[in-house]
C-alpha cells in the first residue's frame, strides 16, 4: 500500500486550523479515508464559557440558608454548553470511536459481541431504572425477581451452588471468590499463604490475590498451551489456599485436565478459583460446577452482551460452590422456601441463615454499597431468555467455529503457536514469527487500523512472542470474518515482507501514531493542568 | 436466533474448511464425562423479541418507581432530573459499544472525554487530578484508604461515625484481610457533626481521616480542622461526598485541605437504578500523589503529525504491567456512567450547577421547615444541603412501610441503614432534590400527621 496521498481542501481550510477565539492545535494538511466529514474538535473548556448552560433552572433566590457557614465562593471552572452544542460535541466525538457497532472487534480475551438493543429498552423501563436501592423491599419485588431470575440460570448453567450478585465487575468478582476462599478456609482454622497462577493468567489475578492478603506464586505452562499438571501438583501443599486457572484458557484453549487438577487441589485442603472471562464458548456445552470449580466471576459482557461503554461499567457476579456458599459477600438475595424473593442485608443475616444454610453462613462482609450492577443483570436476563436453551448452545458453538476458522485459514501466513495443540475454543492465538527485521506486532495491528478493523489483543499472553489474540465471538457473519481474514492476511504479507510503510501506520485514521511516552512521563491529566513530574 | 448470524449452510462448510466433520470435532478437548449434552434445567428455549419484551416488563411494573411515588430516599443514591440528551450520547453506539481504548487512534472520543471528564471532576473536588472513575463510591472509598495506607506507611485508620454505614462496612470488610486496623465509631444524633472527638482519635499511627460531607444524617462539617489536625500527625484526610451536586453550593472539599475525594457521582447523569451501575470519583489534591491513585487515568499527548491527542497512561501502576505490585486490581472503569456524567455535567456548566444546588436547598429548606410542624417530628440538623434527619419518637421503619401504601417513599430510615443499632430507629433520613415538588413535600407532611397521630 501507499503512504496516503494528500489531498488539499479546496477551500484551503484545513483540519486542525486554529480558530479565531479558539485553541484549536494544528494538525497535518491531510484530508484523507475516514477524514472525510470528520471535524476537529476543541476541548469543552476551550468553547464553553463559564455562563453558559443547557439546562432550563430557576434562577437562584439569595437570603438565608442552613449551609451552616460552608458557602462556596470560589468558583468551580466548569465550562457550560447549550443543549445543540453539546450534542454535536459529543456527536462529533463520537465519531472518532471504532465500536462494535461499525465493525468486527476481534479483541481476544475481551469479547466484543454484538449488542441487541432491546437490552438497552428493558433496562430504560421505569420499574428499573427508576427504583431507589433503598426502596422497600415490597416496592421492589420485581426488581429483586430479576435479579433472582438472573442468579438461578447463572447457577443452573455453570452446575454450581450459589452466587453472589453484588460484584461491580470481574476483577471485583475475583476478589470476591478469592475472599469467600479465604473466609472459608478461615472458618476452619486454616491459615493458608500462597494462591498459585498459571503464568498465561490475566493480569488481574495476581494482583487480585495480592490483594486479600496472599502470596502469589507462578506455575508454568506446558509447551502446548496448558497448565502443567505436574508442575501444580508438585507445588500443592499445606500452604495453599487455592489456584486461580481461567479455562477456555489465555491460549485459547480447553484445560482438558481441569478436573484432575481440581482433584488434587481439593485433595491438599484447597479451593479452585475459575476466571470465567471466556465462559461464552462453553456456554451450555459445559458447566464449570462438573469440573470441580469452587468459584468464578462471570463477566457479564462477555457472555451476556451487556455493553463495554468504552470501559465499563462491568458486572461480575461469582457462582459458588456449595462449600463456598456460606461465606459470600451481603447482600443476598434469595428465594426461600415459602417462593418469595428475601434481599437478606446485615439485618435479618442471621434469621436466613438459620432456615437455608443450618446456621452455618458466615458472610465475609460487604463488597460495595448497595445489590450490584441492577442495570446490567436486566440487560443479561433480557438476553439468555432471548437465545434460550437452544440459542445459548448456539452461541457457543459458533463462537468456537468462527475462532477455528480464523486460526485455519490464516496458519498458513501467520505462526500459530499452539495450532497442533488441538482446535481452539473461543479465540486464536498467533505470533509475530516470520516477520521482516524491524516490524512488530504492533505494527500489524496499527497496519490493521488502516484496513478498517479494529486491531485484535496485542502482546498477551505473555508465554508467546509478539503475542495476537483473535476473537470474532459469535455474532459474526461469515461474510464479516472473511473480509477481517482477507484484511489480515494482507497486513501480515506486508508485515513479512518489510513493508516499511507499516511503521507509520496507521494513516487513516483520526490520529497517527500518539506518544504514549510523553504521556507517561510528563503527565497532563486535566486541563490547564500544570504539568507533573 | 436473531443474533447469531451463521446459516446452517454456512456452519457445513465452515467445518469442512476447517477440516471437521462437526462442531463436537470442535469440542473434542472437553472430556466426554465433562460435557452437558442434554436439556439446560428449566431453561425455555430462544424467544422472540416481542415476548421478552412482555415478560420483562411485567416484572419492571411490580416494582414502585419513584416517578410514579412521592419520592424522598437519599442515603447515598439521588433522584435528580437526567436531560434526554445525556441518554441519547450514551446510546450513541460509537460510544456504547467500544471497548476500553487500549488502540488510542481510533478511540480518541471516549479517550477526550475522559479527559474532559478527569477535568470536570478535580475541578468540583477542588483537586489537582481526578482518575476516568472507579466503581461506585464505597469501592473508591476502600481503595482511597488502600492508597493512604501505601503513602503513610500507616496502618491506623480512623473513620468518621457520620459515614454512610455501607461504604464503612465495605472498608471493614477489606481491611480484614489487608490488616488495616480500623478504628470506627458509632453515629449519634447530635445536630452537628462531632468533629472533637474525631480528632481526638487521631494519633500517630494513624495513615488516614474518613470524612463525609454533607454526612450520613445530613449535615455539612468544616473540614480544615479536621485537615489540620490529621496533617499534623502525618495522616491524609480523605473526604467522601455522595452527592455531587452539593459542591455546587458547599466548598470544595479539596479547597478545606482533604489529600484524597472520594464520591459517587450518580447524581448527575446516571440514575437510580436499584443501585447499580453507578460511578465512583477519585481525585488527589496534590500531584506527588499521582502514581499512587488507583484506576485508569487518561493523559494528554501529540501523535506523530503533532497533533494533540489522548491516551491511557501511567500504566505502569496497573495490574496488567505490575501483577502482584500494582497499585489495585481494578482493570476497567465506569467507562458509560463517566460519559453521561460529562455530558450532564457539561449541559449545566458552573451556571446550571449553582442553580441546581441552589433550587435543591431550597426545596430542602421548604421541607424541613414544613415537616418540623408535624406534631411529634423534630428536625436533627443544624445544617444541611438536600438532606436531612427527622426524629419520629418511634420506629422509623415501620412508618416508612406504612406510607409505602399510599405511594409515599417517605425516605430511608436509619434503621435500615444501621439495623444493630436501637439508639437510631427513630431516625428517618428525607432528601429532597429539584424533582421533589411542593406538593410531594405537603403530601408527606400530611402522611406523617396521620401516621403519628
Amino acid at each position: 500500500m501507499n503512504a496516503p496521498t494528500k489531498t488539499p481542501n479546496a477551500s484551503g481550510w484545513k483540519p486542525g486550523t486554529p480558530v479565531e477565539g479558539h485553541n484549536a492545535v494544528s494538525g497535518p494538511d491531510t484530508v484523507t479515508g475516514n477524514r472525510a466529514l470528520m471535524l476537529e474538535e476543541p476541548l469543552i473548556f476551550e468553547i464553553a464559557g463559564n455562563g453558559s448552560t443547557g439546562v432550563d433552572l430557576p434562577e437562584p433566590v439569595g437570603g438565608t440558608n442552613r449551609l451552616g457557614g460552608m458557602e462556596r465562593s470560589a468558583p468551580i471552572g466548569l465550562p457550560g454548553l447549550s443543549e445543540p452544542e453539546t450534542v454535536r460535541h459529543y456527536t462529533r466525538l463520537s465519531r472518532q470511536n471504532y465500536a462494535i457497532d461499525l465493525g468486527l472487534f476481534p479483541l481476544g480475551s475481551c469479547t466484543m459481541k454484538h449488542n441487541p438493543r432491546l437490552n438497552e429498552k428493558v433496562a430504560r423501563m421505569p420499574g428499573f431504572a427508576d427504583v431507589h436501592p433503598l426502596q422497600p423491599v415490597d416496592t421492589v419485588r420485581g426488581a429483586l425477581e430479576v435479579v433472582n431470575e438472573l442468579a438461578h440460570w447463572l447457577i443452573e448453567l455453570t452446575g454450581m451452588h450459589g452466587v453472589a450478585m453484588s460484584p461491580k465487575a470481574g476483577a471485583h468478582g475475583e476478589l470476591c471468590g478469592i475472599l469467600c476462599i479465604r473466609a472459608a478456609l478461615e472458618a476452619r482454622g486454616d491459615a493458608r499463604e500462597v494462591i498459585l497462577v498459571p503464568e498465561s493468567a490475566h493480569g488481574t489475578n495476581p494482583a487480585t490475590a495480592a490483594f486479600a492478603g496472599y502470596r502469589v506464586e507462578d506455575i508454568p505452562a506446558t509447551a502446548d498451551g496448558r497448565v502443567d499438571l505436574e508442575a501444580l501438583k508438585a507445588r500443592l501443599g499445606p500452604d495453599v489456599a487455592g489456584v486461580m486457572i481461567t479455562n477456555p484458557n489465555t491460549c485459547g484453549l480447553f484445560e482438558r485436565d481441569m478436573k484432575a487438577i481440581s482433584d488434587a487441589v481439593h485433595a491438599a485442603g484447597g479451593f479452585v478459583y475459575c476466571d470465567g472471562a471466556n465462559f461464552n464458548a462453553i456456554v451450555g456445552k459445559v458447566r464449570p460446577g462438573d469440573l470441580g470449580v469452587d468459584a468464578m466471576h462471570i463477566n457479564l459482557h462477555k457472555t451476556f452482551s451487556t455493553p463495554h461503554g468504552g470501559g465499563g461499567p462491568g458486572s461480575g457476579p461469582v457462582v459458588l460452590s456449595e462449600a463456598l456458599s456460606p461465606y459470600g459477600p451481603l447482600p443476598y438475595t434469595a428465594r426461600t422456601k415459602d417462593g418469595v424473593v428475601h434481599l437478606i442485608e446485615e439485618e435479618g443475616a442471621e434469621a436466613f441463615s438459620q432456615e437455608h444454610f443450618g446456621g452455618s453462613m458466615d458472610s465475609f462482609g460487604r463488597m460495595t454499597a448497595f445489590h450490584g450492577q441492577m442495570g446490567m443483570f436486566t440487560r443479561a436476563l433480557t438476553y439468555i431468555l432471548s437465545h434460550g436453551a437452544d440459542g445459548l448452545r448456539q452461541v457457543a458453538e459458533d463462537a468456537v467455529l468462527n475462532a477455528n476458522y480464523i486460526l485455519r485459514s490464516l496458519e498458513d501466513v501467520l505462526h500459530a503457536p499452539f495450532g497442533d495443540s488441538g482446535p481452539c475454543m473461543h479465540e486464536a492465538l498467533f505470533g509475530d514469527r516470520g516477520f521482516a527485521e524491524g516490524l512488530s506486532t504492533l505494527d500489524l495491528a496499527k497496519g490493521l487500523i488502516d484496513e478498517g478493523f479494529h486491531p485484535m489483543t496485542m502482546y498477551f499472553p505473555l508465554v508467546v512472542h509478539g503475542a495476537m489474540l483473535v476473537e470474532p465471538t459469535e455474532t459474526e457473519s461469515r461474510a464479516a470474518l472473511d473480509q477481517f481474514i482477507g484484511a489480515l492476511r494482507s497486513v501480515a504479507e506486508r508485515a513479512k515482507a518489510g513493508d516499511e510503510s507499516l511503521k507509520t501506520a496507521p494513516h487513516y485514521a483520526p490520529r497517527r501514531r500518539l506518544d504514549e511516552t510523553q504521556a507517561a512521563r510528563k503527565p497532563v491529566l486535566a486541563w490547564d493542568d500544570p504539568n507533573l513530574v | 436466533m436473531r443474533y447469531l448470524p451463521l446459516t446452517h449452510a454456512d456452519r457445513g462448510e465452515m467445518l469442512s474448511r476447517i477440516g471437521a466433520s462437526s462442531i463436537d470435532d470442535l469440542f473434542v478437548d472437553v472430556p466426554p464425562e465433562a460435557r452437558l449434552d442434554g436439556p439446560i434445567a428449566g431453561l425455555p428455549m430462544h424467544a422472540s423479541e416481542m415476548a421478552v419484551e412482555k415478560h420483562m416488563r411485567r416484572l419492571s411494573k411490580k416494582n414502585l418507581a419513584a416517578a410514579d411515588a412521592a419520592f424522598f430516599c437519599g442515603a447515598g443514591a439521588y433522584r435528580h432530573h437526567v436531560p434526554a440528551s445525556v441518554d441519547h450520547i450514551i446510546q450513541r453506539g460509537e460510544f456504547l459499544t467500544a471497548y476500553t481504548p487500549y488502540q488510542p487512534e481510533i478511540a480518541q472520543g471516549t479517550l477526550q472525554m475522559l479527559f474532559e471528564f478527569q477535568s470536570q471532576v478535580a475541578r468540583l473536588y477542588g483537586c489537582a487530578v481526578a482518575n476516568a472513575s472507579m466503581y461506585d463510591g464505597s469501592t473508591a472509598c476502600w481503595e482511597a484508604v488502600a492508597m493512604a495506607g501505601r503513602v503513610t506507611k500507616k496502618k491506623r485508620v480512623v473513620l468518621s461515625g457520620a459515614l454512610h454505614p455501607h461504604y464503612a462496612e465495605v472498608v471493614k470488610t477489606m481491611a480484614k484481610f489487608t490488616e488495616d486496623e480500623i478504628a470506627g465509631a458509632a453515629p449519634s444524633l447530635t445536630p452537628s457533626p462531632d468533629v472533637d472527638g474525631l480528632v481526638s482519635r487521631i494519633d500517630d499511627q494513624t495513615s488516614c481521616v474518613v470524612v463525609q460531607c454533607p454526612d450520613i444524617l445530613g449535615r455539612l462539617t468544616n473540614l480544615q480542622q479536621i485537615a489540620d489536625a490529621a496533617h499534623e500527625k502525618g495522616a491524609l484526610l480523605i473526604v467522601v461526598n455522595t452527592e455531587p451536586v452539593a459542591l455546587g453550593a458547599v466548598k470544595s472539599p479539596g479547597e478545606q485541605g482533604a489529600d484524597i475525594v472520594v464520591g459517587e457521582g450518580q447524581s448527575i447523569g446516571v440514575g437510580l437504578q436499584f443501585g447499580g451501575p453507578y460511578l465512583g470519583l477519585f481525585a488527589v489534591r496534590d500531584p506527588k500523589h499521582v502514581r499512587q491513585m488507583p484506576g485508569r487515568l487518561c493523559g494528554e499527548t501529540v501523535d506523530a503529525s503533532g497533533k494533540r491527542g489522548f491516551v491511557l497512561t501511567l500504566s505502569t501502576r496497573e495490574q496488567h504491567i505490575r501483577r502482584e505490585k500494582a497499585t489495585s486490581n481494578i482493570c476497567t472503569n465506569s467507562g458509560l456512567c463517566a460519559l453521561a456524567f460529562s455530558v450532564h455535567m457539561t449541559l449545566l456548566g458552573e451556571k446550571g450547577l449553582r442553580a441546581l444546588a441552589a433550587e435543591n436547598h431550597r426545596l430542602a429548606c421548604l421541607a424541613a421547615d414544613r415537616l418540623a410542624k408535624v406534631p411529634g417530628v423534630s428536625v436533627l440538623n443544624d445544617s444541611f444541603f438536600n438532606e436531612f434527619t427527622l426524629r419520629l419518637g418511634t420506629d422509623a421503619r415501620d412508618v416508612v412501610r406504612k406510607l409505602t401504601g399510599d405511594d409515599i417513599l417517605a425516605g430511608v430510615s436509619l434503621g435500615r441503614l444501621f439495623p444493630n443499632n436501637a439508639d437510631l430507629a427513630d431516625g428517618l433520613l428525607v432528601a429532597v432534590t429539584e424533582t421533589t415538588s411542593e406538593e410531594d413535600i405537603e403530601t408527606l407532611a400530611s402522611a406523617l400527621e396521620g401516621v403519628l397521630a
